[in-house]
């Protein structure tokens, strides 16, 4: 392949205890768009970080090839320089500037140091009529919907005099109508000689618009597929996103189901700030006693509104139907009631969600259960150091002492203090929203088994991750979730990647 | 529960006197601060600063900031808020006292009770537009600020009302009376008495908790080591009181601080609703999603603050014995560079009441200290300004430093 613009040789980042990408190579063609495609955290994202200077150079070893010269970014500026323009999943507007603001934030069209808003306007204007967006330039971002903002931000690139455009899941959050426009914005772009990378989970747009598809998994370069003739079948495509061996990571476990002990019917939850937005839409759902249930679906496809909805409202307005504890009606209004009527919910994000990071891990092991261990009227600190060490003990927290502060703890470690703290509240369900998100393979296996030993233990368990082998090596039911709605439902025996990607696609195309 | 004996030694770190240090090294770090700071005026002021008389009115004087610190303490940890409003609350409460008892002859603890409810009032407004409305309490006690001192001003007409009923002012400078007066004594038996109780009461609550520690076979001070501190901290205890003794005994305010310090400190650290608040302070979200009610707890920490503004406002009226429309200006920021000496992070989660009130006896002996020596309130105003920036600059780099 001449004509390259871009080469990237053997890019190799790691972070703490995790290997990120490993010896990826990509190679894109000048005027070309080219996707790149991969599961949740098969190293796309990095990829592009490293591509635009956000991991700096040095942080990672491999070349990157630019236009024939070789790149050292420092950071986001010196790509920007050299014509990458990388356009985040979440954008990064200012709310309260207007739209030409925006687009020449950083860049601003100045006279000898003043602002020269007149030229700023009619320039943004010529901008703005090249994306095809017909809005006034003083508009606010914040009164523009997210397809026009996303828009708003190509249009900032171009400001730049962009010659390699990333989009990082551009159309994850648009309609139908806004997505077409943009893919179709996308090819006039490529008419003008601008090459773009294109990250997404749509492979129906994928497959439409793409010249080149690389496929990444675990951190490495699978494959690069090239459209002939013919697209590129989409099955094709996700065979290359999932094919990958199962061995041994995760734990054997047959669960011993009993009889159902929490049911959710026709639960529907609306958006807590945008009027007659469904996030949740008349999902059912139940759990046997001893059940791993999980839920599958992409990002945004409203598994976690459920979840904290589930969770004594902790999510959305208007939310209706009902919930079953074995087989009797409950209402819980706040978290507290929920907590009080045995059900956990191990929030997705640890960090900002999860624990409280100043506090040591006896603190937070007994936040959620502080009352157990009063006296009378005060907390029986030594009883509360037992329990702590206690669940050290089973879950195996590695700690020099649970005085620690979580905050200095590992990933995983910090996720085995959370669940300590959701099972000593001796739940009879619990939610977990990716227990395994950013954990080493060593502790997720550790996590597989903490989970599985629930199980067993006769708890009702349901898994959220956005992990397709994960989901399949621990669950024994799965529900298929997209765009708010459960659209499959799958056995332990029907499911496989495949099956699971293709409800997905399937209930996208309707 | 498990038996004891599955506690492991690795459970709670080794008991050293090098880890104790390195534990509360700030809070110890304050307290040594504060004893040097104390030396070092005993010395310049040739001994007067720790004469009986001078140590008596040191705590009259700084009465209103101790009270104030202790409140400020929680809105802090709470949320890293501070209320602005609590020199105006004094000042109205002043009024209000003044109005009731002054103009309107009304009976001392009936106008007590009825500032006491307004307090109440006061918080309830503030604490509403915060928890649940969500304003940033800057915003909400800036406007508070602004209010009450209005009020205040109308209500007096832009006098000052005096003087109260002598009774009245012995709230702040009246003092324990000696039982055995009779006796014809030097000193002052009761508070030495007193004194000594106390100190039985401490030595006792440290056995049982040893007890108890030992029940559960944790690791514990090493015996000679516990031998020492009790004895130590008793002797200090039974010091501090004979020394009080030799002047008038022990003032009716300290005792009132005494007893709030006790209740404050007991409720921040051993009781649930306590260790809520420093959850919520530490991840509002975290501590929310483990069913804590951080609109209601935050209510009452503003509730909480506005009483206790009015018990200092109380206090200070009945130092100056006049209700003035400029009383309490700038207490709010006494008592909230109290806390920040005191430990107290900004971004909220971390900070104690002792601290606190180390804190606001950092800044008294410093004022107190200064004045004995001549200097002007000018100079007074700078030093503790940057004795405030000192402090927290040594915590911000101690922790920047023990980062992972």
């Amino acid at each position: 392949m001449d004509n390259l613009i871009l080469e990237m040789k053997r890019i190799t980042k790691t972070f703490p205890g995790v290997k990120a990408l490993n010896e990826v190579n990509l190679r894109v063609k000048k005027g070309e768009i080219h996707a790149l495609v991969g599961e949740n955290g098969a190293g796309k994202s990095t990829l592009m970080n490293v591509l635009s200077g956000i991991y700096p150079y040095g942080t990672y070893s491999g070349e990157i090839i630019f236009e024939g010269n070789e790149c050292a970014f420092k950071e986001i500026k010196d790509s920007e320089r050299a014509g990458i323009a990388i356009i985040h999943q979440e954008l990064a507007l200012i709310p309260y500037l207007s739209i030409a603001e925006n687009i020449f934030l950083g860049n601003e069209q100045s006279k000898k140091h003043f602002i020269s808003w007149t030229q700023t306007h009619i320039k943004a204007a010529q901008l703005l009529e090249k994306v095809g967006l017909h809005e006034n330039t003083y508009t606010c971002i914040k009164d523009i919907g997210v397809g026009k903002q996303q828009l708003v931000e190509i249009a900032k690139a171009l400001a730049k005099d962009v010659k390699l455009l990333i989009l990082d899941e551009p159309t994850a959050a648009l309609n139908e109508d806004d997505s077409d426009n943009l893919l179709k914005l996308l090819l006039e772009l490529k008419r003008d000689g601008i090459t773009c990378i294109l990250i997404s989970h749509k492979l129906s747009e994928v497959s439409r618009v793409a010249d080149h598809i690389t496929i990444l998994r675990d951190g490495m370069t699978i494959e690069t597929l090239e459209k002939g003739n013919a697209a590129i079948c989409e099955d094709r495509i996700i065979k290359g996103m999932v094919g990958r061996e199962l061995v041994d990571r995760f734990p054997k476990h047959t669960s011993q189901l009993g009889e159902i002990a929490f049911e959710v019917k026709n639960w529907t939850v609306y958006h807590p700030d945008i009027e007659n937005k469904l996030v949740v839409d008349h999902i059912n759902l139940k759990v046997h006693k001893g059940e791993i249930v999980g839920i599958s679906g992409l990002m945004g496809s409203g598994r976690t509104e459920l979840a904290m909805s589930l969770f004594g409202k902790a999510y959305g307005r208007s939310i209706s139907g009902t919930m079953l504890k074995d087989g009797k009606e409950i209402t819980l209004q706040t978290i507290r009631q929920a907590i009080d009527h045995g059900l956990a919910y191990v929030t997705e994000d640890r960090k900002s969600a999860g624990l409280v990071l100043t506090q040591d891990i006896k603190s937070n092991i007994s936040l959620a259960n502080l009352p157990a261990l009063r006296d009378r009227l005060l907390i029986d600190a030594n009883k509360e150091v037992c329990i702590a060490e206690e669940y050290r003990q089973k879950l195996g927290v590695k700690c020099p002492s649970i005085l620690q502060k979580t905050g200095n703890l590992s990933g995983g470690n910090q996720q085995k203090v959370v669940l300590s703290k959701w099972i000593f509240t001796a739940p009879d369900v619990l939610i977990l929203d990716e227990p395994t998100r950013g954990i080493d393979v060593g502790a997720k296996y550790e996590i597989y088994e903490i989970i599985h030993k629930l199980a067993d233990d006769g708890k009702c368990i349901i898994m959220i991750s956005s992990e397709l082998p994960e989901i399949l090596g621990v669950c024994d039911r799965i529900y298929v979730m997209n765009q708010g709605k459960i659209v499959g439902e799958l056995s332990q025996n029907e499911a496989s990647q495949e099956s699971i990607m293709k409800c997905i696609m399937q209930s996208d195309r309707r | 529960m498990k038996t004891p004996s599955g506690i492991s030694k690795s459970a709670l770190p080794h008991i050293s006197v090098q880890n104790i240090f390195k534990n509360n090294f700030r809070q110890y770090g304050m307290l040594i601060a504060l004893v040097v700071i104390m030396l070092f005026f005993q010395i310049a002021t040739k001994g007067i600063l720790l004469v009986p008389m001078n140590m008596a009115n040191l705590i009259l004087q700084n009465a209103y900031v101790l009270i104030l610190s202790i409140g400020m303490t929680l809105c802090i940890v709470s949320s890293g808020n501070i209320d602005l409003s609590v020199g105006s609350v004094c000042a109205f409460i002043g009024a209000v006292m003044g109005t009731l008892v002054v103009n309107m002859k009304m009976p001392l603890i009936l106008a007590a009770i009825i500032c006491l409810f307004i307090g109440l009032l006061i918080g309830v407004w503030q604490g509403f537009w915060i928890a649940y409305i969500r304003i940033p309490a800057f915003i909400v006690t800036l406007s508070g600020m602004l209010l009450f001192r209005g009020l205040t001003i109308t209500m007096l007409q832009g006098l000052t009302l005096s003087p109260f009923p002598n009774q009245f002012t012995l709230i702040s400078s009246g003092f324990i009376p000696d039982l055995f007066a009779g006796l014809g004594l030097r000193f002052n038996l009761t508070c030495i008495l007193i004194g000594g109780i106390i100190s039985i009461i401490y030595i006792y609550i440290e056995l049982r908790s040893r007890g108890a520690k030992q029940k559960y076979h944790f690791e514990s001070l090493p015996l000679p080591l516990f031998i020492f501190k009790i004895v130590l901290i008793a002797v200090v205890i039974n010091l501090f009181f004979f020394w009080l003794s030799l002047y008038m005994g022990i003032p009716i305010i300290l005792a009132i601080i005494g007893i709030l310090v006790l209740i404050y400190s007991v409720f921040t650290t051993q009781t649930v609703s306590g260790r809520y608040i420093y959850a919520m302070g530490g991840n509002e979200k975290a501590a929310k999603l483990s069913g804590v009610n951080t609109n209601k707890t935050l209510f009452l920490i503003y509730i909480n603050m506005a009483f206790l503004a009015t018990l200092a406002g109380i206090a200070f009226t009945s130092r100056l014995n006049a209700a003035s429309p400029q009383a309490g200006l700038n207490f709010e920021l006494d008592a909230i560079a109290a806390c920040y000496i005191g430990g107290a992070s900004a971004y909220g989660g971390v900070g104690t009441v002792i601290g606190a009130i180390i804190g606001a006896l950092v800044m008294g002996v410093l004022n107190n200290g200064m004045s004995i020596l001549g200097v002007g309130s000018d100079m007074q105003m700078s030093i503790k300004g940057l004795v405030l920036l000192t402090a927290v600059a040594f915590d911000v780099l101690s922790k920047s430093k023990s980062k992972l």
